[in-house]
């Protein structure tokens, strides 16, 4: 993974009066990765994709777009730079084509090329059918693909997408996720979503974010592949829970009645053969072996409730 | 530069498209053409009267113009208040901020969107007193000043505005903030007419009507547009301030 820094943040920290937002938050991301920004409601995703595209100057710290200072030389970031926030940043009372020749200028691509953008751009949203329609007549996910159609219309090396699936139908939901793959081919992406498979089916890595804090940050890679922490037997003729807790392994048994029992496993290893083999050895009946591996959504509810918990007994 | 036109396109395209601006233009234009109409029947009795003493460019353009400062200082807010306040509102602010474009140049672009929907404004009160070039001998270059005075006013009312909707998220509090506003600078005139409180000079030279006053009677003086650009200067750059601090 030595491939060229796009986006990297240092300690970015924003208060608005006595509350902070979002602590000393720092991330790295490279060219070709898709990192999934994932956080209960006022976690502060929004807040530091603001501070990423240079809406809002953190308190604190400060945020690189292929190595140009958002605060030094912000025109000149800005310009490796697509963002679609919360609310599509659309004109109502222009067509689909004035609005997208309009961003194209904006973003610096020259008159000639800007029907050819135009169109690429409506192509990888498919607005092709609603080209010379107002922007104010068109339904929510029409708007929401515009407000993509706006973050990708200049290529940039960048893209900042704040929830992006909102308000679409399944299939819509299905496109554009295949287009943020491939947009992540050849860009960084950072997108925010309630969402945990669709990050999980897109995104290359994970940060959650709570109170303003990452508190998690791997490749996805990570939580698939999560290490066994027990394992799920049930057995139709179950033995002694000691017989179990002999063999090699198994650090404790609990019995979760009707032959049902949970095998916490000692750190590594994985016992499911020599459980397979004892259970036809000694006639025990085998009907379920099932690994229980953390997925996503129990590392999420661990990270932010358990905050949560420590916040009450404060 | 590039990028300040593209914004005052795309801002210009905005304003025409709906149907504001319209509205505005017609009923700005029916007033000022009743007055127009109801000064000319005035004239046409008194010059009978009283003889050539009195031009027609002075009295026609003289009370239309002056007349149009009052409408316009009503409608300019209703023009202004979209301009900052109903995107921040809509969102679509974001769009401006997160494009390589500079406030300075997101403000000036805006700025001269907004004097599109000026000139077309001034160029349709230009027609009534233009019209009577075939029937009579016009002044035309008091009759340009006339309207230089009420391009410079224009352009102080639409920076005041757009510095007034840069402060709210509400179109209809910026209308009436920047209504406001320009109404009490308007007003300082009437303070310069007290003598019991010092320094009337200042307020009077402060005031924006004073200065338009001579331009309307065909007086050109550089001090009085300097005033005006100033004036606009200021608050323009009150904008970019305003929105340099939102950010932080």
């Amino acid at each position: 993974m030595d491939s060229e820094i796009l986006i990297e943040a240092r300690g970015l920290t924003r208060r608005y009066g006595p509350t902070t937002a979002v602590s000393d938050l720092s991330l790295t991301l490279r060219k070709g990765e898709i990192l999934g920004l994932l956080g209960p409601n006022g976690a502060g995703k929004s807040t530091t994709m603001k501070m990423l595209t240079g809406n809002l100057a953190p308190t604190a710290g400060e945020a690189f777009i292929k190595g140009l200072s958002l605060h030094d030389a912000p025109t000149a970031a800005k310009k490796n730079l697509g963002y679609l926030p919360e609310q599509p940043p659309v004109y109502p009372e222009l067509t689909v084509d004035e609005y997208l020749t309009f961003c194209a200028g904006l973003h610096g691509i020259a008159k000639k090329d800007r029907a050819a953008a135009v169109q690429q751009a409506k192509q990888s949203c498919s607005l092709n059918e609603v080209s010379s329609r107002l922007i104010g007549n068109l339904s929510k996910g029409f708007q929401q693909r515009v407000g993509l159609a706006q973050a990708i219309i200049h290529r940039p090396a960048v893209i900042v997408l704040d929830e992006p699936t909102v308000g679409l139908d399944p299939i819509q939901i299905r496109e554009i996720r295949a287009l943020i793959v491939e947009l992540g081919k050849s860009h960084s992406v950072i997108l925010s979503s309630h969402i945990l498979p669709e990050i999980q089916a897109v995104c290359s890595r994970v940060m959650i974010i709570n109170r303003g804090r990452a508190v998690y940050d791997q490749p996805v890679i990570a939580t698939r592949n999560a290490k066994m922490e027990s394992l799920t037997v049930t057995l139709k003729r179950p033995p002694a829970v000691e017989a179990l807790s002999r063999i090699v392994g198994i650090a404790s048994v609990e019995d979760l009645g009707a032959g049902r029992f949970r095998l916490a496993l000692a750190g590594g290893n994985d016992p499911r053969e020599v459980i397979v083999d004892a259970a036809v050895n000694n006639n025990w009946g085998l009907i379920e072996l099932a690994p229980e591996v953390k997925t996503l959504e129990e590392i999420f509810v661990e990270l932010t409730s358990g905050d949560e918990q420590e916040r009450k007994a404060a | 530069m590039k990028n300040i036109f593209a914004i005052a396109g795309n801002e210009a395209r905005r304003i025409f498209v709906s149907p504001l601006a319209w509205a505005v233009l017609g009923v700005v234009q029916l007033i000022v053409a009743i007055v127009f109409v109801l000064s000319l029947l005035d004239y046409a009795r008194f010059s009978e009267q009283a003889g050539q003493s009195f031009g027609v460019s002075d009295y026609i353009g003289g009370s239309v113009f002056g007349f149009a400062v009052i409408v316009l200082l009503l409608v300019m807010p209703l023009m202004t208040m979209r301009l900052f306040a109903e995107e921040r509102k809509s969102g679509s602010l974001t769009l401006l901020f997160s494009a390589p474009v500079s406030l300075t140049e997101i403000v000036l672009g805006k700025f001269l969107g907004l004097l599109s929907f000026v000139f077309a404004l001034l160029a349709l009160l230009a027609l009534m007193p233009l019209s009577l070039i075939p029937a009579t001998d016009l002044d035309l270059g008091r009759i340009a000043a006339g309207l230089l005075g009420l391009f410079l006013l224009m352009s102080s009312f639409g920076a005041a505005g757009l510095f007034v909707s840069s402060l709210t998220r509400e179109p209809t509090i910026a209308a009436v903030g920047s209504f406001g506003l320009l109404l009490v600078i308007w007003l300082m005139n009437m303070l310069a007419f007290n003598d019991s409180i010092p320094f009337t000079a200042v307020f009077s030279y402060l005031s924006l009507i004073g200065h338009f006053e001579s331009l309307r009677r065909g007086i050109f003086s550089s001090a009085d547009a300097v005033y005006y650009i100033l004036f606009t200067a200021l608050f323009l750059w009150l904008t970019v301030q305003r929105l340099d601090m939102e950010r932080n």
